[in-house]
């Protein structure tokens, strides 16, 4: 709830100039977020939500200035046959795009078909980001679905035959984006979605995901590189029996990040598993927030999280697991960890189980510490140097998380990613 | 079912249950209810109903406190007006209403101090009696059996607090001697003032938070301990809480002083009569440990919990904080939480000195509709500091447990270490158990380590305990015993015990 006035005056600020659509599909919808909005307010620094993180710079009423980074690496993902999709700024570009069209599956962009008076998307736009308002806030979602400009649907019929790839571009130093995805797998099908790219000045990302019985989603992100923006994402995914839902995503600097997943298990025997790597070299502040909420029997979530930090870098960890009543056999496991390169940087988690259920097996670890001397004793006589040993030892550390990602094509592309980033970063 | 029959059901299947060990057949025989439920029949003497400055002068000079001390409280009333409750916790319970309560009661054979407990009411005695708990000194604690020439050995001095008022405190001649001060602290305010007015609220501020700053105000009595320096207290120090008055709360203030390289363990327990109304419990305990000192603090906490419709008990809202001010003092915190209808504390430690360390171990057992928030904070200053925490929460019944901690290592923390496991057991499918943990880690020498898990009642050890003829109930109280072993093997020998009956006693009606 709003409690004081200068909260509902920094509100109408960060609202004064955004302008949705009044009709169409989506607008009841975009309506009804709004009227979340003013209740709830938006974040502030006295939010239990935003402990560890001050949301300031996300919802003052324009984007804070970011420096327009020049990347001299290939892109992302370059090697891998996908359909691109580009946003540059948050605004799509036809010139930079694939054509729209993959067999398996339907897609629209948001802004094309937002005025029509019905579609597919109806059921999940919005719709999933309002489960995840339960119990807590999540009021930079509800600002998204209400104000989003464009966006893509994707229905996944039949599973296609290559990723869809979705490339943000930051071309303009004090651009302030709001996209809203919502990708809906149906009954038996597979689907690959990459994102890639720092986005805009500030980024507001929501993407909701509705798994059908028996369908997959694989999500592999890399938030680009070394760049000043700020960025909110939220992923929603709700899933159907036997379904699988695995992220993995890959923050490399950048301002200030944070990325909330909300997962809702709610078929029996389906699947979770989200990890994030994270390399902090500066000032630099990455949140990764994470809501799993079981709620049906057999199920299995796994959380992994591994975070290396330097030079005054910050790395936050949230992560829940809700088992609700009656989602017994529930099999839930969460780790985050961090390594501290030195004394200026911090690592700050509450790693929380809430458990209305008996039979489960819930843990979850969480440490954080400096490199282990003696790994690296070993490894020095060994005739290597300490730069290189201690990149090993931290590359090693990090490969955990990105184990998690299924397919060693994409796997092995964030791995030379961080490879070349820890050699770029290496202490003189 | 009487208790009698119960008994004698007990008393059969003993004879058919060659084997069991005797323990565990003691153990689930006091099965039956809530056995500290009854209550004295005493003529109590309150204060009006309510909570203003009034009240506030008025307990005050029922201390005959000086005014200091009364000025203290007054200021922490006003900063208490402009405090909300805190709504945090994961704990659901009607409003209070403060102004229908009674801040004070004593019994009124209170009301001329008595000079030394022959002059005790008889049956103030009697209570404690009961409970287990003589005022004699030649006495240990009851249901202790040890060797004749141990006894010397195993004194422990008590001050036993009823109501709003400190009855009688054993052994204080014999530790002046020794030079401790263990008094109840109402008679600190006016015999040391220099060293209450030093050490009170050094620890817990006046206006550390909403439970605290009432207590802050409104503090009745309590225990006041000074180990002066190189003492090693010559007996385990104990203060046993009763609650008896109805609609009464009860406000205790313990501080606790271990000077240079001294030593204590303190050993505090708590019961209440059995009570359809809530009633209201907000004490807060400092200790202080200086340079190289060391002091141990054990709680059983027995308060009654409600009946098994959630109906009535108590409503635990503790503060309870160390300071480990000196190089290497050293803190151990041990709770056994069986008892309250809402639990709401977390015995914390500010390890300050370099080298310092603190530790927590608690069980925390709710059962039917009770609710416990409870946990611990750790906050790392000083360099090569430690802490341990070992949390074992059992839930069974439509119990909602929570553990709440926070692990924090501040930038000048170098070299410190913590290690931090928590375990929840459930039992039933109507129960919640959860864990909210807080890490900050802000220097890079410092390690942290988290582990939580929850899990059930392992069936393979049920079953093999069931496969030598236990009945359910006895399995899972010795399989509960088990999960808490840890922390039960921190607690001092008479906690122990009592403390292993208890888990038992707890979980009555949790199976079948």
């Amino acid at each position: 709830m709003i409690s004081d006035e200068r909260q509902r005056a920094v509100m109408e600020h960060r609202l004064s100039g955004l302008k949705r659509p009044e009709s169409g599909w989506s607008a009841p919808v975009r309506s009804e977020a709004l009227a979340h909005i003013q209740r709830v307010g938006l974040p502030s620094r006295r939010d239990e939500y935003w402990k560890f993180t001050r949301p300031d710079t996300l919802v003052q009423a324009s984007a804070p200035k970011a420096a327009l980074f020049d990347n001299d690496e290939s892109p992302v993902f370059g090697e891998v046959d996908r359909l691109k999709v580009v946003f540059v700024d948050g605004v799509f570009d036809l010139e930079l795009s694939d054509e729209l069209a993959l067999e398996g599956i339907v897609i629209d962009r948001l802004a094309a078909v937002g005025d029509q008076g019905s579609h597919w998307a109806e059921s999940v736009y919005g719709k999933l980001e309002q489960r995840g308002q339960d119990p807590v806030v999540r009021p930079l979602a509800a600002l998204n679905t209400a104000f989003a400009t464009d966006g893509i649907l994707i229905d996944v019929q039949q599973t296609p035959s290559k990723p869809i790839s979705l490339i943000y571009v930051h071309a303009n130093e004090t651009s302030d984006a709001i996209l809203h995805h919502v990708i809906r797998v149906n009954e038996g099908a597979a689907v690959t979605i990459l994102e890639t790219g720092p986005a805009a000045a500030r980024f507001n990302k929501c993407m909701e995901i509705e798994l059908a019985d028996d369908s997959e989603l694989h999500h592999v992100r890399a938030q680009g590189r070394d760049h000043e923006r700020r960025a909110a994402t939220h992923m929603f995914a709700l899933l159907g029996a036997r379904s699988q839902f695995k992220s993995f995503t890959l923050t490399v600097n950048g301002r200030l990040t944070r990325n909330e997943i909300y997962t809702e298990l709610s078929g029996e025997n389906s699947s979770a598993h989200i990890a994030g790597a994270c390399v902090g070299d500066g000032e630099f502040h990455h949140d990764d927030t994470v809501f799993v909420t079981h709620d049906a029997e057999n199920c299995d979530s796994r959380q992994v999280f591994k975070k290396v930090l330097r030079n005054g870098a910050t790395g936050v960890f949230q992560g829940k697991i809700l088992v609700k009543p009656g989602a017994q056999k529930t099999d839930g496991y969460q780790i985050s960890q961090s390594l501290l390169l030195d004394d200026d940087s911090q690592f700050l988690a509450k790693p929380e189980l809430e458990i209305y259920a008996d039979d489960v097996a819930c843990s979850h670890g969480s440490t954080s510490g400096a490199i282990n001397e003696e790994a690296l004793f070993y490894l020095r006589a060994r005739g290597i140097e300490r730069a290189e040993a201690t990149d090993l030892l931290t590359l090693a550390f990090l490969r955990e998380a990105v184990e998690e990602i299924e397919s060693e094509t994409l796997a092995d592309e964030i791995v030379s990613r961080l490879m070349a980033w820890l050699l770029r970063h290496r202490p003189e | 079912m009487t208790i009698s029959s119960v008994t004698e059901v007990m008393d059969d299947e003993r004879s058919v249950k060659d084997g069991v060990d005797q323990e565990t057949v003691d153990a689930v025989q006091k099965i039956s209810s809530y056995k500290h439920g009854w209550e004295t029949d005493i003529e109590t003497e309150y204060a009006p109903k309510g909570l203003t400055p009034d009240i506030v002068r008025l307990i005050s000079e029922k201390n005959e406190e000086p005014d200091w001390m009364t000025e203290w409280r007054l200021q922490a009333y006003e900063r208490w007006l402009q405090m909300k409750e805190p709504d945090w916790a994961m704990v659901d319970y009607p409003d209070i209403d403060f102004q229908d309560q009674y801040y004070y009661a004593r019994p009124k054979s209170m009301e001329t101090k008595p000079k030394s407990l022959d002059e005790v009411d008889p049956k103030l005695l009697e209570t404690y009696e009961k409970l287990g708990i003589p005022l004699k000194e030649q006495l240990i604690l009851a249901g202790v059996e040890v060797d004749e020439e141990d006894i010397a050995n195993r004194k422990v001095a008590v001050d036993a607090v009823f109501d709003s008022v400190s009855v009688g405190t054993t052994f204080q001649s014999e530790l002046k001697k020794a030079g401790v001060i263990f008094c109840p602290i109402s008679e600190a305010v006016r015999d040391h003032p220099e060293l209450v007015r030093k050490y009170l609220g050094s620890v817990v501020p006046m206006s550390d938070n909403f439970y605290a700053t009432l207590n802050s105000a409104v503090y009745s009595d309590g225990s006041f301990v000074y180990v002066p320096p190189n003492v090693r207290c010559p007996m385990e120090l104990s203060t046993y809480f009763r609650i008896n008055a109805e609609n009464t709360g009860q406000f205790e203030r313990t501080l606790i002083i271990a000077d240079k390289g001294s030593y204590v363990s303190y050993l505090e327990g708590c019961t209440a009569p059995q009570r359809d109304t809530s009633q209201l419990h907000a004490a807060v305990v400092e200790l202080i440990a200086e340079e190289d000192a060391e002091i141990k603090y054990s709680t059983v906490q027995n308060w009654y919990p409600g009946d098994e419709y959630g109906k009535g008990g108590i409503y635990n809202f503790v503060t309870k904080r160390a300071d480990c001010r000196g190089d290497r003092a050293k803190v151990m915190w041990t709770q056994v939480e069986t008892g309250s209808a809402v639990t709401w504390k977390y015995p914390s430690c500010v390890l300050r000195g370099d080298d310092s360390q603190g530790e927590f171990y608690s069980i925390a057992i709710t059962n039917n509709y009770q609710q416990a928030d409870t946990g611990t904070k750790m906050v790392h200053l000083g360099r090569n500091t430690k802490s341990r925490i070992v949390s074992k929460g059992i839930s069974a019944g439509k119990a909602q447990n929570t553990y709440r901690g926070l692990v924090s290592m501040h930038p000048k923390a170098k070299n410190s270490r913590n290690y931090t496991q928590c375990d929840s057991l459930l039992i039933g499918d109507q129960c919640g158990a959860h864990t909210v943990p807080y890490i900050e880690v802000k220097n890079n020498s410092s390690r942290v380590e988290h582990e939580a898990t929850t899990s059930k009642v392992d069936d393979d050890q049920l079953f093999y305990c069931r496969a030598r003829g236990m009945d359910e109930e006895e399995a899972v109280a010795l399989v509960v015993n088990g999960f808490c072993k840890e922390v039960l093997q921190e607690l001092p020998m008479e906690f122990a015990m009592e403390a292993q009956q208890l888990v038992a006693i707890s979980l009555e009606g949790s199976v079948g």
